[in-house]
């Protein structure tokens, strides 16, 4: 490997710049599905990074014995395997939490971005590489994770992690949770909102 | 003498020994974990039919503490009211509500709260719009009057059919009897505004929720009948 990988932008490219939600449009399913409360938004953050951190690197150890014409299998059987793990890890020590996740935790396996990750990046990386850009990408996943969650909680049921910050006095003069920011539809206005301002502030990224 | 790493052979020894490795690692993971996940199960049981009398764990205390200190008896019985070897806790009321009524085994748990007397817990399972939904109901010692009830779903939707596990919902059947002059008649679940044809207690639906209020009508109806004539002879 001749070839120089800057770490740095491996790792926090996809913080912003290359942001795996909001600039590739993946894992978008998931980003609607959990985020009408903010605990099951970060505990879902932590699971995909977890799993595309590890999937990543051992993909990478393994990229050189891969057949290629089953690599995609090899990928998939990876994910999958780790995925479960990381249900029944929740099953057992997280157990109200893996109750809200359902079967997201599940549905990590399809999530694109880690197909994407594996087949883009770990498929030609080496390990501690492949590592950071699995960090990279889930934190950026997990960032527009928790804060869809935190608008979609704040304004859908007046509280974030489950406590009350609309104080009362609000509702006695009239103010009502917006029950619509709960439904699926508004996590998809408020990541459009999040792309709006994030293409606003960098102009490179909008398209002409 | 190198592999051919594109070969047949080579593929299908691969991804064999692959698969075996990830199996044996998913399989070694299930069975550490299994007590703790059962534990768990467990005690979101017990919570859920301790919510049937309005008793929840405060922090720091022990959902299965309480349950312990306030479950004194648990038993099974049949439809015409006769006791069944066996432990409550562990029969699966979901696969038990699918059998014909005559069939069934019917968990009854008793629960003590001081002077505020014995209350009769009984489990029911029924379906809602999008999957099951089930409860538990708890009777007064008189055997007709509804001392509290607990909702739960799978996946109703969201503000509207899942509302049934809310306290707004399930608390309405506080004080509702299913006895009605001698006559056993499960509290039913109507629009607001409509009373019922025959003379029972009811509840209000929930409105843009109809199919889950009907479900849960529709549960009562099927799960608290098989139990008339054990409540009956409460009911003296």
């Amino acid at each position: 490997m001749a070839e120089k990988i800057d770490y740095k932008s491996v790792l926090f490219n996809p913080f912003s710049k290359n942001n795996p939600v909001i600039v590739q449009i993946l894992g978008i399913c998931s980003v609607l599905a959990v985020t009408a409360k903010l605990a099951p938004a970060m505990v879902m953050g932590i699971s995909v990074i977890a799993v595309l951190a590890f999937s990543n690197v051992i993909i990478s150890l393994i990229r050189n014995t891969i057949p290629t014409n089953i690599r995609i299998i090899v990928q998939l059987v990876v994910v999958a395997g780790l995925v479960v793990i990381v249900s029944q890890l929740l099953q057992a020590y997280a157990y109200d939490v893996s109750k809200q996740l359902s079967v997201f935790i599940g549905l990590i396996i399809t999530n694109c971005i880690l197909m994407g990750r594996l087949e883009a990046f770990a498929m030609a990386n080496r390990p501690w590489a492949s590592f950071l850009d699995g960090i990279g990408n889930g934190v950026g996943y997990a960032i527009i994770l928790i804060i869809v969650g935190f608008f979609r909680e704040l304004l859908g049921s007046g509280t974030l992690l489950g406590f009350q910050v609309v104080p009362d006095s609000f509702y006695e003069a009239g103010y009502v949770n917006n029950g619509l920011m709960i439904l699926p539809p508004m996590a998809l206005v408020t990541v459009a909102c999040i792309i709006w301002v994030h293409r606003s502030r960098n102009k490179d990224l909008q398209e002409p | 003498m190198t592999m051919n790493k594109q070969s047949n052979t080579y593929t299908i020894i691969y991804i064999v020994a692959l698969v075996v490795l990830v199996g044996s690692a998913l399989a070694f993971t299930a069975m550490s974990l299994k007590p703790r996940q059962q534990a768990n199960l467990d005690a979101d049981k017990m919570r859920q039919i301790m919510a049937s009398v309005h008793l929840t764990a405060d922090k720091g205390e022990s959902i299965i503490d309480i349950y312990r200190s306030h479950i004194t008896e648990s038993f099974i019985i049949k439809e015409d009211g006769s006791r069944v070897d066996g432990d409550a806790f562990d029969v699966n009321t979901t696969l038990e509500s699918k059998k014909p009524a005559a069939d069934r085994l019917l968990p009854v748990y008793v629960c003590d709260l001081g002077d505020k007397g014995l209350k009769y817990i009984v489990p029911v399972n029924g379906a809602g719009l999008w999957g099951p939904i089930w409860g538990y109901v708890s009777f007064d010692s008189d055997g007709s009057t509804i001392y509290g009830a607990y909702f739960a779903h799978q996946g109703e939707t969201p503000g509207l059919g899942a509302e049934i596990e809310k306290p707004a919902f399930s608390n309405q059947f506080d004080g509702k009897h299913v006895f009605k002059d001698g006559q056993f008649k499960p509290v039913n679940v109507i629009k607001a505004g409509q009373k019922p044809t025959d003379g029972e207690d009811y509840v209000n639906a929930i409105s843009g929720g109809t199919i889950t209020s009907k479900g849960v009508a529709a549960m009562l109806d099927d799960c608290l009948t098989p139990y008339k004539n054990f409540l009956s002879t409460l009911n003296k």
